[in-house]
């Protein structure tokens, strides 16, 4: 391996979290390396891990970088009391981490109007476990508090940047697509009947 | 794998989601004693809006021609047989399923084609919704995959402190440091009165002497060299006393400038 990817190598192992892609320039610059740059030194130690065999692997996240453990390892190492796994998330707490995504910045009754439930309860656990922090306030009535995700969720939800959830338009149902344009299955297009919509089933 | 949260029922010792799903409407809260957490009974829905869905794709219904009537009175069989009805959430949307389904009983005007389908606004919130779960299922999927790998976990070691070698020292060096310390506590510094130390009226004649030459002057043309402390009060309250008397103008450009002293037209034409 060359210095820069040695030099690599002991910084991301001395980080508990994502090194920043930031950081990582500034060390490759007091590296002084002449044969690497940052990117073909990060490809290097990549592929160190993965072509030689290694339980660790390079992974890019939250906008940086991190050594991480292999997933076949996981059930031993947990077996043996090492690490455990962070609690899984429950379905109504994942919705409103996917609103805040998405709409950031965004209120409590705009979440609390999509979802039809109250989310208050849901917040505060959100924001315990890091994921989403207040990023502002509202214009309006009470000036209400505007959340947005954090860095921790792009490193909990394995994502790079924002940007690497699926974009609104690719979702399956597009959000703001007219009736007309998203016939359900084909299966019957009620919107394209006669000269008006289709008279409501009151059975 | 089976999603513990979401799609079964079976009670869960939960610690910080506890209260989040109660707000979902989940019912049967009971709190452990033992081991200080709660004890939740999960509703098989995170909201009415997934109920509502739940039935929309049981019964394979088109989401864009809702038959009304047969969902409102299935949603609230399902609630009841739930015992959900107490959740004011699930509540709200029943009660909001039945006043579309009495919407579209009303008769209508023949001729009336622009015609306001009281659905329109639940097919929009239902699609925003199901768009929502999409996204829940990619959430899901990444963090399942990042839950299977670990990071370093690192712990900060506690800091040692270095100890100090041995100390050689002969006794005159001991000594005389305690002389040298206990001389300077000897003389402690006592602040000396004086009377009268400000001469504010002698400092206004210096100033006015000044601008009665000079139209302009600034702080240091009327300090004179090596001033003492009483008089740098002095003038500065001469100055700030014929400010006000408006006989003058100081004009500080930005913090911590030199001022400038201007004698104030104004004033003398008057």
């Amino acid at each position: 391996m060359t210095p820069l990817a040695k030099l690599l190598e002991a910084a991301l192992f001395a980080s508990a979290t994502p090194i920043p892609e930031a950081a990582l320039s500034a060390i490759a610059a007091h590296a002084d390396d002449a044969d690497a740059t940052l990117e073909s030194a990060l490809e290097e130690l990549r592929l160190h891990y993965d072509t030689d065999g290694h339980g660790v692997e390079l992974i890019a996240v939250a906008g940086g970088w991190q050594i991480l453990t292999r997933p076949e390892y996981t059930e031993a190492i947990e077996r043996a009391q090492l690490a455990a796994r962070p609690q899984r998330l429950s379905t109504a707490a994942l919705e409103t981490l996917a609103i805040i995504a998405y709409r950031q910045p965004i209120g409590r009754s705009e979440i609390e109007e999509i979802r039809g439930v109250g989310a208050g309860a849901i917040l505060k656990s959100l924001h315990e476990r890091g994921l989403i922090d207040v990023v502002g306030r509202g214009e309006g009535l009470g000036r209400p508090l505007h959340y947005g995700t954090t860095p921790s969720f792009l490193e909990q939800f394995a994502l790079r940047h924002l940007e690497e959830l699926p974009r609104a338009d690719e979702l399956a149902i597009a959000l703001r697509a007219p009736r007309q344009a998203t016939p359900p299955g084909g299966v019957s297009a009620p919107a394209n009947k006669g000269n008006g919509e289709a008279p409501p089933r009151a059975d | 794998m089976d999603d513990v949260n979401g799609d079964s029922a079976g009670p869960l010792v939960m610690g910080a989601m506890t209260a989040g799903s109660m707000s979902a409407g989940s019912l049967a809260v009971a709190e452990s004693a033992a081991s200080e957490v709660f004890v939740v009974e999960l509703a098989e829905y995170s909201g009415p809006l997934d109920l509502l869905l739940t039935l929309i794709r049981d019964e394979q219904i088109d989401i864009y021609d809702i038959p009304i009537a047969r969902i409102a009175e299935q949603f609230l069989a399902r609630i009841s047989s739930l015992k959900l009805d107490e959740a004011a959430d699930y509540l709200e949307m029943a009660a909001r399923l039945v006043r579309i389904k009495a919407q579209t009983l009303l008769p209508r005007r023949e001729g009336e084609d622009l015609w306001d389908d009281p659905r329109a606004e639940l097919v929009r919130r239902l699609l925003e919704y199901q768009q929502v779960r999409e996204v829940v299922d990619v959430l899901e999927r990444r963090s399942e995959d990042r839950r299977g790998r670990f990071a370093r976990a690192y712990s900060q070691q506690s800091v040692q402190i270095p100890l100090a070698g041995k100390l050689s020292l002969s006794l005159p060096e001991l000594l005389s440091a305690v002389d040298r310390v206990l001389r300077l506590a000897r003389k402690p510094h006592i602040h000396d009165v004086v009377p009268r130390a400000l001469d504010v009226d002698g400092a206004i004649g210096i100033v006015r002497a000044l601008l009665a030459i000079r139209a302009r002057a600034q702080w240091k043309d009327i300090l004179p060299k090596k001033a003492e402390p009483w008089e740098v009060l002095s003038l500065l309250l001469a100055l700030l006393e014929l400010a006000k008397r408006g006989e003058l103008r100081l004009l500080q450009p930005h913090a911590f400038a030199a001022f400038e002293i201007t004698r104030d037209s104004s004033s003398e034409a008057a």
